[in-house]
């Protein structure tokens, strides 16, 4: 890895991150595209509308969140601290705000009364949701039959937010399939309806988009660390599902080389097992929602079922900014399965007193992993991307408990 | 001269629309694939659009879609779909053939192997709807072979765009009636009419025009104005679940040939 490489450049102007990204979508989809494009690059430099964007990430979301030292977490392993950044605190309970208070600012400037997306946890749903609300538009989320069933907390306060929930049967019936329908919605709708993505995936802009507004997480961090540290940590972690809240941690540190880079996918039942839902680590590239990426598919190119324990991991493809920074050697991406992440939130519960997202236990996982190869005076810094009270019905069904 | 110039030049002289029909590879049955891409010949076919199944075909309608679920738990791939274009030909070396589908089983397949084995099977031309034409350098290979890439055009598409859209055109253009997905509502004819106008004035290609044709009526009125009409959807969801080759060819024979009449009659 050259330490000259600006790891921060992407993507060029075709939307491409390296040999990945890119638009590959039907014709009607270009001039929605197009549009977006050049209303997100004109309101990005927009001092108006960055004004009222950083008012709604402090007033409204609550930021700055805050890194916190998991002190008898770190103990309790041996070796380095681990450091929580607590998008787990924001409004929302999780990273997902930070992106669709940004774009309903977006959909708002561009004039679009109605929004629509898609959500696999339903954190992102709710996330939309609640910006729909707050800023009168209309809010069609669509959600797979399976993650519905798997996510009805999630599912209620959408409704009790406003939005209508959408049933997706085709398919897998997950994020997936969602996704697929919620771009079919706006290809017909496009005149009034704004698509919110909620994951670096998708045709150009999203991926950029999406990760310009989840940025402002590892700024940030950065800034945190050289204040309460006096240096940056030598490692940050988090989940990759889609790689929203990884690419919105580890992007400020891109191009600062001494710090090593570690996504967590969904490693389901073990890597070995085939049921997991890790693109990096045992995938190939392809094509899929619009970008160029690695997926997981079989050989006759049909997308796989993926599996894993948390709704908002289990997707076949990754946000290309991550296979670019892959194959560019300067990001490494592991599965970590059900059983250890299941692990990592229970001693996070009973050591900190914080019950994460089963996605997030995924980064606490790999950041205990990471923290014991350390010495003492090492940091890790993992993102804790969302707080776990909408999978505690999981976590209880997962061990025969009734609620 | 291509076997879909060919075909597009003849329609011309005789002053006819052409018909193209568009069938999901491996639906309703893949034993009865090639029996079933006869009998849209016969029934008046000019050029058959064959889909390649996909699990995630983002720009289709549920009757498509559910059309590629079904041929991919039947196990169909890009090797079943070859192989039932080379059998066909055995028969019918004259009506053109396109792939019709999404880029990930070809990525996945190898673009210079699909390209040989496409060529080699007598497919003509392939429809990559998730390749706009900014991402077409990819098909590089494709077009090296012979295999004709053809563009859609859409209601969307930018004046600036579209100058580009037929310049690059090869063998016909597809113009996508309306901003939806495949089987999605009415069309206002009068609209598509002069958008179509507009492309056939710039266009070196004929235009075939699909998206919403469903019956004899729709596909006479898009006659006036096109070179060919498309029918998907309507047909793919009347096929859907036919039993046997006497009852898929039945099923042809009674959606097609009252639009292939409407057609030669207006």
């Amino acid at each position: 890895m050259s330490s000259t490489q600006d790891f921060q450049r992407w993507p060029d102007a075709h939307g491409r991150f390296g040999d990945f990204g890119g638009q590959y979508v039907a014709e009607t989809l270009m001039a929605p595209l197009a549009e977006l494009t050049e209303a997100y690059e004109r309101l990005r430099d927009d001092p108006a509308f960055i004004a009222e964007l950083d008012r709604d990430l402090k007033h409204y979301v609550g930021r700055p969140s805050p890194i916190y030292h998991a002190e008898r977490l770190s103990q309790h392993i041996g070796g380095a601290r681990i450091l929580l950044k607590r998008e787990d605190l924001n409004h929302t309970g999780a990273h997902k705000i930070n992106n669709t208070v940004g774009q309903a600012l977006v959909a708002k400037r561009m004039g679009k009364p109605r929004i629509i997306a898609e959500t696999g946890a339903g954190q992102h749903g709710v996330a939309s949701a609640t910006v729909a609300a707050r800023l009168g538009l209309k809010c069609v989320v669509y959600m797979g039959a399976v993650d519905i069933e798997r996510q009805k907390i999630n599912v209620y306060r959408m409704k009790l937010l406003g939005a209508e929930v959408v049933p997706v049967t085709s398919g897998s019936k997950t994020l997936k399939d969602a996704l697929n329908e919620a771009m079919r919605d706006w290809v017909t709708n496009v005149a009034d309806t704004f698509y919110i993505i909620g994951t670096v995936a998708g045709p150009h802009p999203y991926p950029m988009m999406v990760r310009d507004f989840n940025a402002i997480v590892g700024r940030e961090a950065r800034a945190q660390m050289l204040e309460e540290y006096g240096r940056l940590p030598d490692v940050l972690t988090a989940c990759v599902g889609g790689g929203s809240n990884a690419i919105g941690l580890f992007h400020a540190f891109l191009n600062d080389a001494q710090v090593r880079i570690v996504g967590a996918e969904g490693g389901g039942e073990g890597i070995a097992s085939g049921h997991h839902a890790a693109s990096l680590a045992a995938g190939r590239p392809g094509v899929l929602h619009g970008n160029r990426t690695y997926v997981l598919c079989d050989d006759n190119g049909q997308i796989a079922e993926t599996h894993s324990i948390s709704a908002g991991l289990d997707y076949p493809g990754v946000g290309p900014e991550h296979a670019y920074l892959k194959d560019a050697g300067r990001a490494e991406y592991v599965g970590v399965s059900d059983e250890e992440a299941m692990e990592a939130f229970h001693l996070l519960a009973r050591t900190e007193g914080i019950l994460a997202a089963l996605e997030s236990s995924h980064a606490v996982a790999q950041a205990m992993k990471l923290a014991r190869e350390l010495p003492s005076d090492g940091m890790v810094l993992c993102n804790l991307s969302g707080r776990g009270d909408k999978d505690v019905h999981t976590i209880a069904a997962c061990e025969g408990v009734e609620v | 001269m291509s076997r879909i110039d060919r075909r597009f030049a003849a329609l011309k002289a005789t002053g006819r629309t052409g018909l193209i029909p568009f069938v999901t590879a491996g639906d309703p049955s893949p034993e009865h694939m090639v029996t079933l891409m006869h009998a849209l010949v016969d029934a008046g076919a000019d050029l058959i659009e064959l889909g390649i199944p996909f699990s995630d075909p983002m720009a289709d309608g549920p009757v498509i879609q559910h059309a590629s679920e079904r041929a991919i738990a039947r196990g169909v791939g890009l090797a079943e779909v070859l192989g039932w274009v080379t059998a066909f030909r055995t028969r019918d070396a004259e009506t053109p053939i396109v792939l019709m589908g999404y880029l990930n089983p070809i990525e996945i397949h190898g673009y210079e192997r699909f390209a040989r084995e496409a060529v080699q099977a007598g497919v003509d031309g392939v429809l990559l709807v998730d390749c706009p034409l900014e991402e077409a350098a990819v098909l590089q290979p494709l077009r090296q072979a012979g295999l004709q890439q053809i563009l859609l055009a859409a209601p969307t598409t930018a004046p600036g765009r579209m100058v580009r859209l037929c310049e690059s055109a090869e063998g016909f253009l597809y113009y996508v009636s309306f901003a939806g997905i495949t089987g999605a509502g009415s069309l206002s004819t009068h609209d598509i009419a002069a958008r179509v106008a507009d492309v056939r004035a710039r266009a070196t290609v004929p235009v075939a025009v699909g998206f919403g044709v469903r019956n004899a009526q729709s596909a006479k009125e898009i006659a006036g104005f096109a070179d060919a009409v498309v029918i998907g959807s309507a047909l793919v969801g009347r096929l859907a679940g036919a039993k046997g080759p006497d009852e898929i060819v039945g099923r042809v024979r009674d959606i097609l040939q009252p639009i292939r009449s409407a057609l030669d009659t207006h």
